[in-house]
């Protein structure tokens, strides 16, 4: 039975006999018989709540999660710690079983946490403007190319070969249409150096795409590659994440014109790749092309400081067809989550973790270079690095499930293309002791590549 | 504390917890004081080198973000104060029509937050994930059961992606077809927005049909429409009137016979569910909502998830990667030729399939249909308590919804706007207004099968009363909300001066 609107039968005589019917198959008749269902469906039977915790919990614990397993993985998504008030205040009813604010004067709650989101990623990225949130960092990476060859009316975009090839094909996706044309250029030595762009840019060219510490984890000349587009007319669209901000330049300082990215490690958790945050800041030029949602401060009729949704004339319900994009919902409640967290961390926090990150990260290099690992790329890098592992990146990735460790991302994995190596990511949360069980795991590599190669054919 | 801030945030801060009340709860930011910190780190566990070693200095941040400093007591209090000033299911009656408001399981949020999920790296190896992948495959697999589809992708990210992503593969089967001629996408004027607006995105001409007197498709119209142009006709089913198709059969003889697609948005999945199957009724591509039919929480703007169930033809545009079954083992399969592409940067919003598997395991095949005919049954009590009071142009036999019209209060002067503010004093949210578009002064309404009698009974009572003060004294309607946290906001002035982010 229905567990949670199950209406007693005198309840539901006594509705039928107000609407002037004596079955519930006739509120149905306007659907042709033959359509009608005689049976149930074959679907599992009803569950109990304790059942139901039972068998799910069962499917969990079949996971190798970041809780029972030191995580070094990475690429775009990482395991940084979700403190306790976030997921304590995100569960509140109050914002939870919410509805978009469509009614601002019962919704004040909600359009005051886009409010502070929108400021915090201005803040974080050095951006005019951002709007309410996007669905993931692809989607809003394929929204700010859109946005940019609207803009521009050019139909080429250049990827640097540094762009998370995931983002890039929900880009082009989104493009399908469009007829825009994608370039993706070489990333030697694991960046594409400015004069390289430069080569390829020309006057049809609407936008350039930087991930910034792009996918190896390495960074971007920015400023110079910033300076190449903006010489050709071409927007700069930068990818970046947002705890990296709290120790590398904004794109805001390097002249980006629009900055988007994945949010996910701004309090929320991996929730295997989903729901996650994408964010979108731009320069106030670009306002009236943003895609999705912008809450604005205004006033009551008494006086009193209020918050709306605003310029909703770019957005479907009102533009159809013309609207920027057909984005509605999207993702509020983690862009909460993200504004908690970044409440706590504060201006000292995001700074710490990210001061953390880079060192954490730079000593996990330094242990597995001394293993035997050896670094693919030799440019600065924040939190991530890609490594060539002695024996095989497969062998190194399963071994380490046995020993507790969820070793890192193969590049491969990202894109058969890549070079062979594995992606390693290090949080704050990652201990001196966790890395150096990750470095005896390539030390056992190096020791054992041969007899581990063989056993892996 | 920081008086003087304290002070300028109190004079112009936005409403606080007390509705009308005199704590008016400031910004995050007006809260800060230097020095605060709501968070502490283990201490450095390895040699602590200089940042000016590890990065360049022209890499480095030159300004400090301007975020808050403040301690967890101020920042879980900041959230609670402002929590409060939401409406939310959780409270009262939430009847935005084709929203489909209906209660959030608490149990769906228990499994979700399951560690084994919600601290699952997407880039886990598979053997890994195996628990991740069999979820997602069995929730696909009910979801084609549900709908009579043969295949599910849960990519997409929310309703309007899942629109996108259902267009996209309609696109791809005409041009590997060869029918590149076929760029109209159809669909009546009762569509919601978001309908032209993906067909526009996936570069399909938009053409709209008008509905017949009795809101539904006019089929010697659309037979018009379906030249060698069309590509899709996209409807909603049960419509945003809240009636059924009656002549979907002959309208998806017409489509088929036309070599056109028919698409079903989902949104309205939740009138059928259990009863019947838009895969029998010959649709090839339907969307749904899992954040309507399959109560996950809307979140006050997402997340949401938009899954895309089609017909076995169309099964190689699916985005990739798909997920099979490969000698009792579940595998992601990027090796997918035909694939559309990837629309989300990993495999959709996993949380919210956990929370979806969980209600459609609670529920069961019985409850399912039970909970379709709750919704059914309340939408049309409602509609009965409330006809007596306000114009229905299309009465019709209502499935979960139904449209009312305020032409009878606009003759007191009386906006369909002003009602729905009066509704917010009553302690209820409003239903949908001014939608769809082909109803003068429109409110749309869902109670969903969450409510009782009971609270369908106060709700009917509210808003009756309201068409009572349209007549008797529409000045109190005119001047609502009168008893919410912030009165009437004045739009217009938000659009003149953008001001979109706080500034100290």
């Amino acid at each position: 039975m229905s567990r949670y609107t199950q209406k007693g039968d005198a309840e539901r005589r006594a509705m039928l006999a107000a609407i002037g019917l004596s079955s519930i198959d006739e509120l149905f008749r306007s659907i042709p018989a033959k359509l009608l269902h005689r049976q149930l469906l074959d679907l599992p039977p009803a569950h109990s709540e304790d059942r139901l915790v039972r068998e799910l919990g069962a499917l969990a614990t079949a996971n190798a999660d970041s809780e029972r397993m030191a995580s070094f993985l990475g690429a775009g998504i990482y395991d940084h710690y979700v403190p306790a008030a976030v997921r304590a205040l995100v569960s509140r009813s109050e914002f939870a079983t919410a509805y978009t604010p469509y009614q601002p004067e019962v919704s004040q709650g909600t359009l005051a946490v886009i409010f502070e989101f929108q400021t915090l990623i201005c803040e974080l990225t050095g951006m005019d403007v951002a709007n309410a949130s996007m669905y993931d960092g692809g989607s809003a990476l394929a929204e700010a190319v859109m946005l940019a060859a609207g803009a521009k009316r050019r139909a080429r975009v250049l990827f640097l070969g540094g762009v998370h090839p995931f983002h890039a094909e929900v880009t082009r996706t989104y493009a399908t249409a469009a007829g825009l044309e994608f370039e993706t250029l070489p990333a030697p030595g694991g960046t594409t150096p400015a004069a390289l762009l430069a080569e390829r840019l020309g006057d049809d060219v609407a936008a350039v795409v930087v991930q910034h510490p792009n996918v190896f984890g390495c960074l971007e000349d920015v400023g110079r590659l910033a300076e190449a587009t903006h010489r050709a007319g071409a927007l700069l669209i930068a990818s970046v994440d947002p705890i990296s901000l709290g120790v590398l330049a904004p794109p805001g300082e390097y002249g980006a014109d629009i900055a988007v990215g994945e949010g996910q490690s701004l309090g929320t958790f991996a929730n295997y790749g989903g729901p996650v945050l994408g964010f979108f800041a731009a320069k106030t030029e670009h306002l009236r092309r943003l895609p999705g949602r912008l809450a604005a401060e205004t006033a009551d009729k008494d006086g009193r400081r209020g918050y709306v949704l605003t310029l909703q004339t770019r957005e479907q319900h009102i533009r159809r067809e013309r609207a920027t994009s057909n984005i509605c919902t999207n993702t509020g409640l983690v862009a909460l989550m993200a504004t908690i967290s970044l409440s706590l961390l504060g201006k000292k926090g995001i700074r710490e973790v990210a001061e953390q990150c880079l060192k954490k990260a730079h000593f996990a290099a330094r242990v597995l270079e001394r293993a035997g690992a050896s670094r693919l790329h030799q440019e600065p890098f924040f939190r991530e690095f890609a490594v060539r592992v002695p024996g095989s990146v497969e062998a190194a990735v399963e071994r380490g499930l046995a020993l507790g460790l969820l070793a890192g991302v193969p590049l491969r994995r990202l894109d058969p293309g890549f070079e062979d190596g594995l992606l390693v990511a290090v949080t704050e949360r990652r201990t001196r002791a966790e890395i150096e069980r990750l470095g005896k795991l390539m030390a056992e590599m190096k020791a054992g590549a041969p007899a581990l190669a063989e056993a892996g054919r | 504390m920081n008086t003087t801030k304290d002070r300028q945030a109190g004079a112009a801060g936005v409403a606080g917890a007390v509705p009308g009340g005199a704590r008016r709860e400031p910004l995050i930011f007006e809260l800060s004081v230097p020095g605060h910190v709501g968070y502490r780190l283990e201490p450095l566990d390895v040699p602590d080198v200089p940042i000016e070693e590890l990065v360049p200095k022209e890499f480095q941040r030159r300004s400090e973000p301007r975020l808050p400093e403040v301690t967890e007591p101020q920042v879980v209090r900041h959230f609670t104060r402002i929590s409060v000033l939401n409406h939310h299911i959780d409270r009262d009656v939430f009847p935005l029509g084709s929203c489909t408001m209906k209660y959030n399981p608490k149990v769906n949020e228990a499994v979700a937050g399951l560690g084994g999920f919600a601290n699952l790296h997407p880039l886990t190896p598979e053997q890994g994930a195996q628990g991740a992948l069999a979820l997602m495959a069995d929730l696909a697999r009910h979801l084609a059961v549900i709908t009579g589809m043969d295949r599910v992708t849960l990519q997409p990210a929310a309703g309007a992606q899942g629109e996108f992503t259902g267009l996209l593969i309609a696109r791809a089967y005409f041009h590997e077809r060869g029918e590149n001629e076929r760029n109209r996408v159809i669909f009546p004027d009762s569509a919601h927005g978001t309908n032209p607006a993906s067909a526009a995105m996936c570069g399909f001409e938009p053409v709209e049909i008008k509905s017949n007197a009795r809101g539904v498709v006019d089929v010697e119209a659309l037979s018009q429409a379906l030249d060698g142009r069309a590509a899709v006709f996209m409807v909603t089913n049960p419509n945003t009137l809240g009636l059924f198709e009656e002549d979907i059969l002959a309208i998806a003889a017409r489509v088929h016979e036309a070599g056109a697609l028919l698409y079903l948005d989902g949104a309205n999945l939740n009138a059928l569910a259990g009863v019947t199957r838009p895969g029998d009724m010959g649709f090839d591509i339907c969307h749904l909502n899992l954040h309507k039919t399959f109560s996950t929480p809307h979140g006050g703007g997402g997340p949401g998830s938009g899954p895309v169930g089609v017909k076995a033809r169309l099964e190689p545009y699916l985005p990739r990667p798909t997920i099979e079954e490969r000698g009792g083992r579940y595998i992601l399969d990027w090796n997918r030729p035909r694939s559309v592409g990837k629309v989300h940067s990993f495999y959709g919003n996993f949380g919210m399939h956990v929370r979806a598997l969980a209600y459609i395991l609670a529920l069961g095949p019985d409850g399912l249909r039970e909970a379709t005919e709750n919704a059914v049954l309340n939408a049309n009590y409602l509609k009965s308590l409330l006809v007596g009071d306000f114009d229905l142009p299309y009465d019709g036999p209502s499935l979960h919804e139904f449209v009312l019209s305020g032409d009878r209060q606009k003759e007191h002067g009386v906006r369909t706007a002003d009602m729905a503010k009066r509704l917010l004093d009553h302690g209820f949210y409003a239903p949908t207004v001014y939608f769809p578009l082909i109803v003068h002064e429109a409110l749309m309404i869902e109670p969903t099968e969450s409510e009782t009698k009971e609270s369908l009974d106060r709700f009917a009572a509210a808003l009756i009363d309201i068409a009572r003060e349209a007549r008797e004294n529409p000045a109190v309607l005119h001047e609502a909300p009168h008893s919410t946290p912030v009165r009437r906001l004045d739009e217009a002035r938000a659009a003149r001066e953008l001001k979109l982010r706080w500034q100290p």
